[in-house]
């Protein structure tokens, strides 16, 4: 499923309508993602256990950080013409006419370079190699091909979300062992329940963009469902690090007693009627109808919650000396 | 006088418009590049303290 909405030109604007300022800019990074991107890289960089200059250490969080933000860019740039459909994108700084799609490309690129070399420079290639993989799979494998191609997309793509710890135990350590690849398992699993629960209640805004998302492809009562079923799988992953040596009894209560309500979540999100008013399939005209939203609300929120005191958890028990 | 404010000359295919407020938008640009500006010191302070902190201690003494 290939779409394309508008012609490929809406990907420059066609005209600034405001003159773009330095904080139209600082947005294209999307500062929200970037800050979840910091938080597991530190994360991976702590449980490395390997001692770190201060200063190197915070200039290698700060090199992921703008390497996010780079891929940000990128996506930006490439996705103007979405973005201006979706009632949740339209304000970006590019469908806006605040800033021209080439510069959000030439911004992707610069910072993709001074990011990728600067980590190197501090730290080592094996943690520049893996930042450069994970910009150019968020860019080129998850914006320019999944994104519109498959209802896979977020589930494939979301490993570029998920390699962060990787990067920064690599960072501190030089290696990336199974462990590392644990914390990144973390995430690629909770990505799909995470975003599939958003996008339960804002399907209509994917179908009027031609992005092909589980629930406007498969319909409401499938994604719920696969939401379970990833929440099902999820929740071992995340007690593992208990049986690896990663995490102590407070990750292990943490991780046992979190994941039970976030299967008791999904669960209720299973049993509701969240996205049916929204599948286009069945019902277009009904698009305004909410039921069970909820639900997938409250799924959404708390995975949130849920990835933050997983790691926070593993951070807290590193740095009181537990490990 | 006409109302259109580009003289003919100017009018060339695929040029942006003028913007509606130059003022405001030449206040932006000193603003965008100042901020490139303190990007790129930045970038240069942290490049020369990475260097120093990568190259540790007697590096005088360090045999060529």
């Amino acid at each position: 499923m290939a779409h394309s909405t508008t012609a490929p030109d809406a990907r420059r604007a066609p005209a600034q309508k405001a003159p773009a300022l330095w904080t139209d800019y600082i947005q294209l990074l999307k500062p929200r993602v970037m800050s979840l991107v910091v938080f597991t890289a530190f994360v991976g960089l702590v449980c490395a256990g390997t001692p770190i200059n201060p200063l190197l250490g915070a200039v290698a969080i700060l090199c992921i950080a703008v390497g996010a933000g780079a891929s940000a860019a990128f996506n930006m740039w490439y996705d103007a013409d979405i973005d201006a459909v979706m009632r949740r994108t339209r304000g970006r700084p590019v469908p806006a006419g605040k800033v021209q799609g080439a510069d959000a490309l030439g911004l992707g690129i610069v910072l993709t370079l001074l990011s990728v070399l600067l980590l190197a420079l501090t730290t080592n290639w094996l943690a520049a190699g893996l930042l450069a993989f994970t910009i150019f799979f968020y860019a080129v494998v998850y914006t320019m091909w999944l994104k519109r191609w498959t209802a896979q997309n977020i589930v494939i793509g979301g490993l570029a979300g998920a390699l962060p710890p990787a990067i920064g135990w690599a960072a501190a350590s030089g290696t990336a062992p199974a462990n590392a690849w644990l914390l990144v398992a973390i995430i690629f699993l909770w990505t799909p329940p995470h975003f599939w629960a958003l996008s339960l209640y804002t399907s209509q805004d994917y179908a009027k963009a031609g992005v092909p998302m589980m629930p406007v492809v498969k319909g409401a009562t499938s994604t719920r469902l696969q939401i379970l079923v990833y929440s099902i799988v999820l929740i071992p992953v995340c007690i593992a690090p208990f049986f690896t040596g990663l995490g102590h009894l407070p990750y292990l209560a943490v991780s046992a007693l979190g994941g039970a309500v976030f299967l008791l979540l999904a669960w209720r999100l299973f049993r509701s009627k969240a996205g049916e008013g929204a599948d286009p399939r069945n019902t277009p005209e009904l698009y305004d109808v909410k039921a069970g939203a909820k639900d997938a609300r409250n799924l959404f929120a708390y995975s949130i919650g849920y990835l933050f005191a997983l790691f926070a958890t593993l951070a807290a028990e590193r740095m009181l000396g537990m490990a | 006088m006409t109302d259109n404010p580009t003289p003919p000359h100017l009018d060339v295919p695929g040029r942006p418009p003028p913007p509606a407020d130059p003022v405001a938008f030449a206040k932006a640009r000193r603003n965008r590049n100042i901020a490139i500006a303190l990007g790129l010191v930045g970038f240069i302070v942290l490049v020369y303290l990475v260097t120093v902190m990568r190259m540790g201690g007697h590096i005088a003494e360090r045999p060529l």
